[in-house]
């Protein structure tokens, strides 16, 4: 049966590298439409109007194709999208090594959609509406760190070395994107 | 997952699929019988043991039986059967639908299935003299089964649920997510974390997979 390659891509969408069957199924798809093609020149000029269930099998295998790979490149857009509003505007290098040139560009461009938006909000500062996704109770809150990061600058210049295990007291605005990434962890009394 | 990735929705229980739903994509690659109401001609490469041989051009024979997934099914059905005629799968049939009416809670849906009440939704599409009671009995089923599931739901906290989701079909499945979603969100509040930031699930998952994908 055709097809079989665009279902192993939308089965495994947790693979993160999938070039290669991408790949192949663009492939099949030339081969269906090559062989569709002759198959109704034949039809047409050679009276084999027998050849139409046919042409019909390979299109529609074709019509499958086309959604399988869409439906997974869709997903993968919707996934970066919501990278923005989990990782923030900088993409940690692990998860960018994943990602083709194309969709680099397209988080470049959601990014600069979001940006606009949110300069237009709140009167002339605008409002990052991509802090405080859980309502915050105090300005300052308790962290431990759960891996080697490095210094961390603070306020007024002040750093802070962020150490696995060392606890510290630091803004909440400024360690929410780390706490998303898995480096700090919140810590409640 | 996490809580800024929404996955497209499956349509399989409206008229319609949906294009980009990948839940209704492995839906539609679910197989069911069928009949050839024509020869197809080279195609007997997918089906060797039928195939017609060279002389008829390698074809499917005319009334030959087969098993095609849904989608390939759906997209040479007409309404006039002049390409293939559709055969209800027996779970679908009397017999089931029987069986179904007694308990409908003893049947293992996901053994059955896995997508029961998406597929038996989309088979109307092949106006089966059956279809009303095929519908009704879509219908009846979750009408019975439901309770359990909710009730099962919210009171499954901080435990192994696998025992319980084991014999439900796959919306039957989110259905009890999303049961527990709003349980788990309940007692997180309870608790006082509802302001608790906590890590990105997406960004830990990919993170993880940094170079093991490589070596697959």
């Amino acid at each position: 049966m055709f097809c079989e390659r665009a279902m192993e891509l939308v089965r495994e969408l947790h693979r993160v590298d999938q070039e290669d069957g991408l790949r192949q199924v663009l492939e099949e798809m030339k081969a269906l439409y090559e062989q569709n093609q002759s198959d109704v020149n034949e039809a047409k000029s050679g009276g084999r109007s027998d050849l139409i269930p046919t042409i019909k099998f390979r299109h529609c295998s074709l019509l499958r194709n086309q959604r399988c790979t869409v439906a997974y490149l869709y997903d993968r857009l919707l996934r970066i999208r919501a990278l923005r509003w989990e990782c923030g505007s900088v993409l940690p290098s692990a998860l960018r090594f994943h990602m083709s040139a194309e969709e680099m560009e397209w988080f470049n461009h959601y990014k600069k959609s979001l940006a606009t938006y949110m300069r237009s909000l709140g009167g002339d500062e605008g409002l990052d509406i991509t802090q405080d996704m859980k309502p915050p109770k105090s300005l300052y809150i308790e962290v431990r760190c759960l891996k080697d990061y490095g210094e961390f600058e603070v306020d007024d210049g002040t750093s802070v070395l962020l150490k696995k295990n060392s606890q510290h007291f630091l803004p909440r605005w400024k360690c929410e994107q780390l706490i998303r990434q898995g480096i700090l962890e919140h810590v409640l009394s | 997952m996490s809580e800024a990735y929404f996955r497209v929705e499956s349509g399989a229980l409206g008229p319609e699929e949906n294009f980009l739903s990948l839940d209704d994509i492995l839906m539609s690659h679910e197989k069911l019988p069928v009949r050839t109401e024509i020869p197809m001609p080279r195609l007997g490469t997918f089906f060797l043991d039928r195939s017609g041989g060279a002389e008829t051009d390698n074809a499917i024979p005319q009334g030959s039986k087969l098993e095609l997934p849904l989608w390939l099914a759906k997209g040479l059905f007409d309404n006039k059967r002049r390409i293939l005629s559709v055969e209800l799968p027996k779970i679908y049939q009397e017999g089931w639908r029987t069986v179904f009416s007694a308990d409908a809670n003893v049947v293992d849906l996901h053994k059955m299935g896995p997508h029961f009440y998406g597929f038996g939704s989309q088979l109307l599409h092949f106006d089966s003299p059956e279809n009303t009671d095929i519908s009704q009995s879509l219908l009846q089923t979750f009408v019975g089964r439901f309770r359990r599931i909710m009730d099962s739901s919210q009171n499954a906290y901080n435990e192994d649920t696998s025992a319980l989701v084991a014999r439900l079909d796959e919306m039957e499945r989110g259905l009890f997510q999303t049961g527990q979603k709003g349980l788990n969100d309940f007692q997180c509040w309870e608790k006082g974390q509802a302001s608790q930031i906590t890590a990105s699930n997406l960004v830990q998952n990919y993170t993880k997979r940094k170079f093991t994908d490589m070596e697959d």
